[in-house]
C-alpha cells in the first residue's frame, strides 16, 4: 500500500527511450470494503483533470465503492492520481448533493418539483424570445460535460433559438490550445500523442506544472527520467515545481513575458540553423516573417525583458535544436498569461522549424485543462461550430443546417460565437436577460469576483444552474436545477490526445437529479423547437442517439468519429480519433504526413493578426495559398498591461494543486484531498518575505485594483517579486460569502483576454503584499508540491491510512496501438 | 512638388488617429479589449509618426492650407457612451484610419514614381499596420453590432 497523499505520482516503473510504459494497476476501495465484495465494475474515464485515465467503477448494494485504472488502456496503463482516487466516487456521493431542483420565491431559494423548475424557465424563456428575440439568450457550460451534452446543447442553442451567446469555461482553460492549432495548422487537433514521451530525447514543458495538474501524465515522464537513458527536461515556469526540480535548463521567466522568451528561443533556432530545410519549404509558409519578427529577440535581450540568464536561453535552444525526438507541452502559464495565443504559436513554430510533427517522439500537446474540454470544442457548445467547421465558410453553416434540417439563417454565423468574457459583459449591460449555466461556477473561476458577483445578483438577469452541488453561482441563481454526476449516466468524452473513452452509469443519480442530457432535451422538448418539416429538433431518446448523431456531424471532418461506437469503446482501450474507414482503429498521431487542413474549403478558421485578433477573411487566406500547409504565425512582443508600479509592486499569478480540482466543489469533499490542503494561502519568495518581515504562516493581505486577499503566507521558492495563489479557494465551506478575509484567487485577477483565444489573463496582475497578523502556524499548503516551505520546519504533507492505495506492479504486457483496441469488424470485446 | 501636401496630410492623420484611439481607450474602460487594443494600435500612429521624420526633413512637409481640407476628419473629441455609441466610436475611428490607410497608399504610389527606397521602406513598415488596424476596427464592430442594434436596452 502506498500512500498517495504524501506520494503523488505513485511508484517508479522505469523504462528506457522506445521502450513500453509498464502497467501499474492503482485501486482504492471504501473502507471495509474488500475486492470479493464488490458486486460489479463498471468501465469508465476520470474526470478530474484533462489526462483522461480509463478506470471502473465498483458497485456495491447500488453504492459506488471504488475505482480501479484499467491495465489495457493506452492513456494510462491501470494508473489513476490522487484526484481520481480520493475524489472520483467519493466526491459525488455526498449528503450535499442537489436532490431537488430549487427556485427562487420572495429573494430565497426553495425546493420544488420539476414540472414547476422547467415551467418557469419555459415561460421566461419563451417570453424573452418573444419579446427581445435569441440574442437575449446566454449559455455558458463546462469542460465536464459529456460530448453528447454539448452537442444537444449546441444543437439547442444554435439551430432551436438561434444565439450566437454560446461559450463554456473551456475559454478559462483550453481556448488557446484549440486557437494556437487553428492558427498554425486550420484546425483544432492534437498532433502529438501521449505515447510521445516514451520515445522523445527531450521534453519541454511550456507554463505546464504537468506534475501537479496531470499526475498521471507526469507519473510516465518520472519512469522515463528513472530509466537508462532520461530525456533532457526543460521547464518554463516562475515556481519551482515539480517540473522544475527534474529540468536541465528552468526558465523562471517573469509573468507575462512568455513571448519574449519564445522569440528568442526561435532566433537561436532560426541563428543556428538547426533547421529542417526541406520541410519548411514543402510544408509551411510564411517564415520571412517570423525571422524579422524574432531577430530583435538576442539572449540577452531574453534575459534583460524576462529576468532569466542569457546562458539558459542558449543551453534551452540548444537542447531544442540538437536532440532528435522532441515533445512539448503546453498550458495554463502560456494560455492563461499576456499574449497566449502568440506564444503558444511559437511552440508549434519551434517544432515546425525542425519538421518535429506525427512522428514517434516528435510532438505537441497543447493541453487541456478539463476532462471534456476536448468535446465542447468539437460539439460548438463554446466558441465553435460544431465539427471544427467555419463560421465564415458558408458551405459549413449550409452544411449544419442540411443535417439539423434548419434554415441556414437561424444559425448565427456572421461573427464567431460569443465568447465567455462578453457574454458576462452583455448580460453585466442587460441585453443578456436569461443566462444558463451548467456545471460551472464563474463565481470563483472567472476574473475579478466582485464583479461577476455582482452581473450574477443582478435582479434583471434570470440566471439557471445546472449543478451537482449548491455551489456560489447557484446560490445566485433563479432557478437550480439538481444533475446527475459521473457515474450516475452514461456518455463518451475525449481527452488531451483525442483518446475517445465512454462511461457507463454504474448507480442512480440521488433523489431527483437527472442527467444533463435530460435537462437539455426536456427544455428543447418543452420549447417546442421544429425542424424545417415541422418535427421535433431534437428525437433523441438517449446518449446513444446522441452519439450517434454527433457521428454524422464529425463525418469527413478532422475530428472524424464515424468508425467509433459504444460497443467499440466497451471493454478495450479509449480510441484516438480521427477513427472512420481509412483509420479503422483510431489514430495516434496527427500530421505524420505533412499535410495540414489548411485547405480553405475545409479549414476550421481563416486566422487572426495575433497582435490584435482582427480575422485574416477568405480572400486573403485564400490568396495566400496554404495548400495544406502549416503556418508561422506569430506577433510582436508586447509588455503585458498590468506591471509592477510603486502602489502595487509585485507580480501576482494565480494556479493550481496537486490536491484539488476547480472550485474544490468534487475535491473538497474528499476527506485525504480536504485534509492536504485545507484552506487558501499565498507564496513568496524569502527575500521578498524578508523584506515585507513575513514568516511562514502569517496573515497577509495582498490587494489588487480590484479586490483583496487576507490568507496565510507560504515562505516558499517562487522568483523573488512575484506572489502566487492558488484559485480554488471560494466561500461554499466558509460561510458563502467572502466575508472579513476573502480567500478566492480571482477577488484581484484582471479582466482582460488574449485578443485571439479570448482566454482570460489569470496569471499575471500588479498587487502590494503586506502582513497583518501573526500565525498560529505554518500556512495550510501542501509541502510536496510547488507550494513547499523554503524552512524545513513545516511538518509534511501525509495522507495516513485512508489514503493507502494498493498499486499492482505486474507483469502483464502494457496496451500497444493498436492491438489495445477493439476492432471495427467484431471480435472478442463485450 | 506637391508630395509635400500628402506628407503634411499623413503626418497630421497619423496623429489625430493616435489620439483618437486614446480617446477611446480612455472612454469605454469597461471594454477591456478596446481599452488596452487602442492604447496599443496608438503607439504604432506614434511609432508611424517617428517613421516619416527623416522623409518629412528630406521633402518637407506643408501644412499651410496650400490645398484646403473640406472634409474634416479632426478626430474624436471625447468618446460617446452605451453599446451603440461604443459602436459610433470604433466607426469614426474606422474613417480616421481609412484616411490615414489610403494616404499611405498615395505617398507609396509617389514613391515608386520618386524611386526612393528609404520612403518606400517606411511605408512597408506602416502601411500594413494600418491595414490591420482597419481590420480589427471591422472585426470587433461586426461582433458588436447585431447585439448593440437589436439587443441592447
Amino acid at each position: 500500500m502506498v500512500d498517495r497523499i504524501s506520494d503523488i505520482w505513485g511508484t517508479r516503473t522505469p523504462y528506457g527511450r522506445g521502450g513500453l510504459w509498464p502497467v501499474r494497476v492503482d485501486q482504492k476501495l471504501a473502507d471495509g470494503v474488500r475486492e470479493e465484495d464488490v458486486d460489479r465494475w463498471v468501465q469508465s474515464a476520470c474526470v478530474l483533470c484533462s489526462n483522461g485515465c480509463a478506470c471502473d467503477i465498483a458497485v456495491k448494494d447500488g453504492a459506488m465503492v471504488g475505482i480501479r485504472g484499467r491495465a489495457g488502456d493506452l492513456v494510462n496503463h491501470g494508473r489513476l492520481g490522487p484526484k481520481g482516487l480520493f475524489a472520483s466516487w467519493q466526491g459525488v456521493s455526498h449528503k450535499d448533493r442537489l436532490t431537488r431542483p430549487l427556485m427562487r420565491e420572495n429573494g430565497r431559494l426553495v425546493e420544488c418539483d420539476w414540472e414547476t423548475a422547467m415551467g418557469r424557465i419555459v415561460e421566461k424563456s419563451k417570453n424573452l424570445l418573444e419579446d427581445r428575440g435569441p440574442l437575449s439568450h446566454g449559455f455558458y457550460t463546462s469542460g465536464q460535460l459529456f460530448l453528447e451534452e454539448y452537442y444537444a446543447l449546441a444543437v439547442i442553442g444554435k439551430a432551436g433559438i438561434g444565439t450566437p451567446h454560446m461559450d463554456g469555461n473551456t475559454r478559462l482553460c483550453t481556448a488557446t490550445a484549440a486557437a494556437a492549432m487553428k492558427e498554425s495548422f486550420g484546425a483544432d487537433g492534437q498532433p502529438g500523442a501521449y505515447e510521445d514521451i516514451d520515445s522523445c530525447d527531450a521534453i519541454f514543458l511550456y507554463g505546464h506544472n504537468m506534475a501537479e495538474t496531470q499526475t498521471v501524465l507526469w507519473s510516465r515522464v518520472l519512469d522515463r527520467i528513472a530509466g537508462p537513458d532520461r530525456p533532457k527536461v526543460v521547464c518554463v515556469d516562475p515556481r519551482e515545481t515539480e517540473v522544475a526540480r527534474h529540468a536541465d535548463v528552468h526558465l523562471a521567466v517573469r509573468p507575462g513575458t512568455n513571448l519574449a522568451l519564445m522569440n528568442g528561443l526561435v532566433r537561436e533556432v532560426l541563428r543556428n540553423g538547426w533547421l529542417e530545410e526541406e520541410y519548411i519549404r514543402e510544408h509551411t509558409l510564411g517564415l520571412e516573417n517570423l525571422r524579422s519578427v524574432v531577430e530583435p529577440w538576442t539572449p540577452e535581450a531574453v534575459a534583460e525583458v524576462c529576468g532569466v540568464d542569457a546562458g539558459d536561453v542558449r543551453e534551452a535552444a540548444r537542447i531544442f535544436g540538437t536532440a532528435d525526438h522532441v515533445l512539448s507541452t503546453v498550458l495554463q502559464g502560456f494560455y492563461q498569461s499576456s499574449q497566449a495565443t502568440a506564444s503558444s504559436c511559437q511552440v508549434n513554430n519551434l517544432h515546425l522549424l525542425r519538421g518535429m510533427l506525427g512522428r514517434p517522439g516528435c510532438g505537441i500537446l497543447q493541453m487541456n485543462g478539463q476532462p471534456t474540454a476536448q468535446n465542447n470544442r468539437e460539439c460548438g457548445a463554446d466558441g465553435d461550430l460544431p465539427g471544427f467547421r467555419n463560421w465564415e465558410n458558408q458551405e459549413h453553416v449550409k452544411e449544419l443546417a442540411r443535417l439539423w434540417n434548419v434554415d441556414p439563417l437561424v444559425i448565427p454565423h456572421w461573427a464567431p460565437p460569443t465568447h465567455a468574457m462578453q457574454i458576462f459583459r452583455y448580460a453585466e449591460q442587460g441585453s443578456i436577460e436569461f443566462l444558463w449555466i451548467s456545471a460551472t461556477n464563474p463565481a470563483v473561476s472567472m476574473p475579478q469576483l466582485p464583479r461577476i458577483r455582482e452581473i450574477l445578483a443582478k435582479p434583471e438577469l434570470f440566471v439557471v444552474v445546472q449543478d451537482l452541488y449548491l455551489t456560489e453561482t447557484a446560490t445566485l441563481a433563479d432557478v437550480v436545477l439538481p444533475a446527475a454526476a459521473w457515474g450516475e449516466k452514461t456518455g463518451t468524452f475525449t481527452n488531451v490526445n483525442r483518446t475517445v473513452h465512454i462511461s457507463d452509469k454504474a448507480v442512480d443519480p440521488p433523489g431527483e437529479a437527472r442527467s444533463d442530457l435530460d435537462i437539455f432535451l426536456d427544455y428543447s422538448y418543452r420549447m417546442g423547437f421544429r425542424t424545417l418539416d415541422g418535427g421535433p429538433l431534437l428525437t433523441w431518446d438517449g446518449p446513444e442517439d446522441a452519439f450517434e448523431a454527433w457521428k454524422k456531424c464529425s463525418k469527413d471532418r478532422p475530428c472524424d468519429y464515424t468508425g467509433i461506437s459504444y460497443a467499440r469503446l466497451r471493454g478495450g482501450s479509449g480510441i484516438p480519433w480521427p477513427c472512420n474507414d481509412e483509420n479503422p482503429d483510431g489514430t495516434v498521431r496527427l500530421y505524420g504526413d505533412g499535410v495540414f487542413p489548411t485547405d480553405p474549403d475545409f479549414c476550421e478558421s481563416y486566422g487572426h493578426d495575433l497582435l490584435t485578433g482582427a480575422t485574416v477573411g477568405p480572400e486573403s487566406f485564400r490568396a495566400m495559398a496554404p495548400s495544406g500547409r502549416a503556418i508561422f504565425k506569430t506577433a510582436e512582443y508586447s509588455p503585458p498591461h498590468e506591471e509592477p508600479d510603486e502602489n502595487y509592486p509585485f507580480r501576482y499569478t494565480t494556479g493550481r494543486t496537486a490536491y484539488h480540482f476547480h472550485t474544490r466543489t468534487k475535491t473538497a469533499r474528499s476527506r485525504p484531498l480536504q485534509a492536504a490542503a485545507p484552506k487558501a494561502w499565498v507564496e513568496l519568495s524569502a527575500e521578498d518575505a524578508q523584506s515585507l518581515g513575513i514568516s511562514e504562516g502569517d496573515l497577509i493581505r495582498v490587494t489588487s485594483r480590484r479586490g483583496r486577499l487576507e490568507v496565510p503566507a507560504r515562505v516558499g521558492d517562487i522568483r523573488p517579486g512575484t506572489v502566487f495563489a492558488p484559485f480554488h479557494y471560494g466561500y461554499w465551506d466558509t460561510g458563502g460569502s467572502p466575508g472579513s478575509h476573502p480567500t478566492a484567487a480571482n477577488e484581484l485577477t484582471i479582466t482582460e483576454w488574449d485578443p485571439v483565444s479570448k482566454q482570460p489573463v489569470f496569471k499575471n496582475a500588479a498587487v502590494r503584499v503586506e502582513r497583518i497578523a501573526a500565525g498560529t502556524g505554518p500556512a495550510p499548503a501542501p509541502t510536496t508540491t510547488a507550494s513547499r516551505p523554503a524552512v524545513a520546519t513545516v511538518p509534511p504533507t501525509r495522507g495516513g491510512e485512508e489514503a493507502e492505495v494498493e498499486e499492482r506492479l505486474e507483469d502483464e504486457a502494457p496496451p500497444r496501438f493498436p492491438e489495445a483496441i477493439n476492432t471495427a469488424a467484431g471480435g472478442d470485446w463485450q | 512638388m506637391n508630395l509635400t501636401v500628402y506628407l503634411g496630410l499623413l503626418h497630421k492623420s497619423e496623429q489625430t488617429l493616435a489620439d483618437s484611439f486614446r480617446q477611446v481607450a480612455q472612454g469605454h474602460g469597461d471594454e477591456p479589449d478596446i481599452h488596452f487594443l487602442c492604447q496599443t494600435l496608438a503607439r504604432q500612429c506614434d511609432a508611424h509618426q517617428q517613421k516619416l521624420k527623416p522623409v518629412i526633413e528630406r521633402y518637407g512637409e506643408d501644412t499651410a492650407d496650400a490645398e484646403p481640407e473640406r472634409l474634416h476628419a479632426e478626430g474624436l473629441a471625447q468618446t460617446r457612451s452605451g453599446p451603440v455609441g461604443l459602436l459610433r466610436d470604433l466607426q469614426d475611428l474606422y474613417l480616421l484610419a481609412s484616411l490615414v490607410d489610403i494616404t499611405w497608399t498615395m505617398i507609396k504610389q509617389a514613391g515608386q514614381a520618386l524611386r526612393d527606397q528609404e520612403l518606400l521602406d517606411v511605408v512597408g513598415q506602416c502601411d500594413g499596420q494600418t491595414a490591420i488596424q482597419l481590420k480589427w476596427l471591422q472585426t470587433r464592430m461586426k461582433q458588436a453590432a447585431p447585439q448593440a442594434l437589436l439587443a441592447a436596452r
